[in-house]
């Protein structure tokens, strides 16, 4: 089961007396695109909180390339290539485009102090490289011209596209994104779709994505899993999903 | 005029009406043993009635005011400045040329001038370290004259006890003030705002009770004096040397005695410590570690989600923050000879705040101007001296009505990119 990137089995989050999340599976296998999706508060955000351990699950196992990374803090996990975007963007507002990206690299960037306030020729590489590799990025999301401008500054769609960009530039292997295509119009969506594609066909990445756009979801996904307050209700293809009665049932509401 | 203004209008009246009553209105006096109220003169309500109707119509006609305020054209320094291109080309030259005049300007004026000078320094030196904490990484910290304090008292506790030399005591104080920053840092990593503000607050208060209370070590209230001055590669500035068979700068280079070769040279030396530690906090804010500070001002859990360990960045702002403090203290423990935890209260870290705010956070020219302004102002308006405090508040207030971002808000670097 080398192929496996991340196994999540019996995943539940309680917050006092309230189960958010209640023993969620997942599996995401390399190169796959991997949807979850549900009513709203059905617990989507809060599984990722806990895969990206912005909390610490009540129960449950999270592996990671066969590692198990529940209990370890946020930015070990970042490190270990698991990397999310969030549901409201958050970028670094009053910096600039660039910065956000370079911030992004800090662990790549980081020797120490000294060689820094030297500028020795390691740290002017190391600078120079992630500076091409930031760049990089910014090209395929198309925000290279808007590279010293304000992050705050810029347009709703572009924000969402940077904070993808910043993650990608950490270089991940599964790419978390929790409703990526929110408040995007219709041509900025389909930019988004191609993108997704891109990266796990060109970047072979994997990617979990949280969405209420259905025909996003539907055209995309590799394997989809719904759950409702917070439990597992189905999982499977685009096509067994949209067949489902009981996923038809929690969407639609009952009676 | 609608009613809600005039009812605002009359309420603070009326506010301005208790408070002015109670604090002039009204007064304690000792009549032979025992205490007696008594009321203010007749003059003194004029002012007080002057003052509410001030405050009455201000209200009243709010909206009047308020345009007024917008009327005042506000300057844009950005656009006094020259072009950018030109700029980048003159910087090197402008840099040079202040440096030389900085040198050479204190040989023309007076003593008093170049003492004034040497305060500015040190307070543009106390503003640019806790702009590392406030500015940069965003963490409010009301206690930064605890680390200006340990480092005033290191180098006169090292000094008076051990005889250590100045030189010698700068990276001394420097580090355990870092010390200080580092260790203030673990308990407050996960506090925010106005709670991480009220620990510093009493951080600061603790460090200035220690030293008020701890009589043996630091002599209590009493303070330390005769602490030495720097010297010049082992040159005094004294008429006489202190130590048998030294040498004083007089006599080395056969000059007449002057008291204001020790100023002018203290002088010299606060150039010199403020160019370096400019220059340092230069680089760090254009290095990872300065963007990682800004980023977590920024947004703390989207620097959590990109793999930045908050802890150690935190950490950094505060210890490399308190470091700036101690060598200002350091040095400031040198040119006063006497210190005293009376030099350390709280108001001190309001002014430093003050200029990082007044400066326009996370801006180096800002807070540079923002020091000359907040020691230049007092010293210019010595004859209302008592109304001090009232003017900076003034100040204050005219400020963030008239320019909240700061005077020079902080610039963002423009990096070039090779374009593919
Ligand atoms: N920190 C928390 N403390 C208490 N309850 C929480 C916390 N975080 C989430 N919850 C609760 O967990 C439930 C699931 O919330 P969550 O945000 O995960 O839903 P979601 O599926 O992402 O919804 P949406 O589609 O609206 O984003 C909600 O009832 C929410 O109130
Ligand atoms: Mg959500």
């Amino acid at each position: 089961m080398s192929q496996l990137l991340l196994d999540v089995n019996g995943l539940t989050m309680r917050f006092g007396g309230l189960v958010a999340v209640n023993g969620v599976n997942l599996k995401v296998k390399n190169r796959q695109i991997v949807s979850v999706i549900g009513p709203n508060g059905a617990g989507k955000t809060t599984v990722f909180n806990c895969l990206s351990g912005f909390y610490i699950p009540t129960e449950g196992s999270v592996m990671l390339k066969n590692e198990q990374i529940a209990g370890l803090k946020d930015y070990q996990i970042s490190r270990k290539g698991l990397v999310r975007t969030f549901q409201h963007v958050r970028l670094f507002q009053k910096m600039t485009v660039i910065e956000n990206m370079l911030v992004a690299q800090h662990r790549h960037l980081n020797t120490n102090l000294f060689s820094g306030l030297l500028k020795t020729p390691n740290y002017r590489r190391l600078e120079k490289d992630a500076m091409e590799h930031a760049a990089h990025w910014l090209e395929e999301v198309g925000l290279l011209e808007y590279a010293n401008r304000e992050a705050g500054n810029l347009a709703y769609g572009q924000q969402r596209r940077l904070e993808i960009a910043r993650c990608m530039v950490t270089q991940p292997e599964l790419l978390m994104l929790d409703e990526p295509a929110a408040g995007l119009n219709p041509n900025e969506t389909k930019e988004l779709d191609e993108l997704i594609i891109k990266l796990r066909d060109e970047h072979e990445i994997s990617i979990l994505l949280i969405e209420h756009d259905m025909s996003l979801v539907m055209g995309i996904s590799d394997h989809i899993y719904v759950i409702a307050q917070g439990t597992p209700l189905a999982n499977g293809t685009a096509e067994q999903i949209k067949g489902n009665p009981d996923v038809i049932k929690a969407y639609l509401g009952e009676e | 005029m609608n009613s809600s203004k005039l009812y605002n209008a009359v309420f603070a009246a009326g506010i301005a009406f208790i408070l002015a009553c109670l604090m002039i209105g009204v007064k304690l006096d000792t009549d032979s043993t025992v205490l007696a109220v008594k009321g203010a003169t007749a003059e003194q309500w004029a002012w007080i009635f002057g003052g509410i109707a001030v405050v009455f119509l201000s209200q009243l006609f709010s909206t009047q005011v308020d345009a007024l305020f917008r009327a005042i054209p506000k300057p844009d320094i950005q656009a006094l400045l020259p072009q950018q291109q030109k700029f980048a080309t003159l910087k090197p030259w402008l840099i040079a040329a202040i440096i030389v005049v900085m040198m050479i300007w204190p040989f023309m004026v007076s003593r008093g001038s170049v003492d004034l000078a040497t305060l500015t320094l040190i307070y543009i030196m106390l503003g640019l370290g806790l702009n590392i904490v406030v500015g940069l990484a965003g963490l409010l910290d009301l206690g930064f004259v605890a680390f200006y304090a340990v480092g005033a008292y290191t180098y006169a506790l090292l000094s008076q006890y051990f005889g250590m030399s100045f030189w010698a005591c700068l990276p001394i104080s420097a580090g355990l003030a870092a010390t200080f920053g580092f260790l203030l840092g673990f308990p407050v990593l996960r506090l925010r705002g106005d709670y991480l503000a009220i620990v510093t607050l009493g951080f600061g208060e603790i460090i200035r009770i220690l030293l008020n209370n701890w009589t043996s070590l630091t002599g209590g209230p009493n303070g330390i004096s005769g602490i030495a001055k720097p010297t010049l590669f082992g040159l005094e500035f004294n008429r006489r040397a202190k130590e048998e068979g030294a040498m004083t700068f007089h006599e080395y280079f056969d000059m007449d005695y002057s008291s204001s070769y020790k100023v002018i040279f203290l002088y010299l030396i606060a150039v010199l410590l403020v160019i370096c530690v400019i220059y340092l906090i230069n680089r760090l804010m254009r290095m990872p570690i300065g963007r990682a500070w800004e980023a977590l001002r920024e947004d703390e859990i989207a620097c959590r989600s990109l793999g930045l360990n908050r802890t150690a960045i935190k950490l950094s702002a505060f210890t490399l923050g308190a470091s700036t403090a101690g060598f200002a203290g350091c040095f400031f423990a040198a040119r006063q000879g006497f210190i005293s935890p009376e030099s350390f209260i709280f108001i001190e870290s309001a002014i430093i705040l003050a200029i990082v705010v007044l400066g326009g956070m996370g801006s180096q020219l800002g807070i540079i101007f923002a020091a000359i302004i907040m020691t230049i102002l007092p010293e210019l308006a010595r004859e209302f001296s008592e109304y001090r405090m009232l003017l900076f508040g003034l100040l204050m207030v005219v400020m963030m009505r008239w320019r909240p971002q700061g005077l020079v808000p902080m610039k963002r670097p423009n990096l070039e990119l090779k374009q593919q």
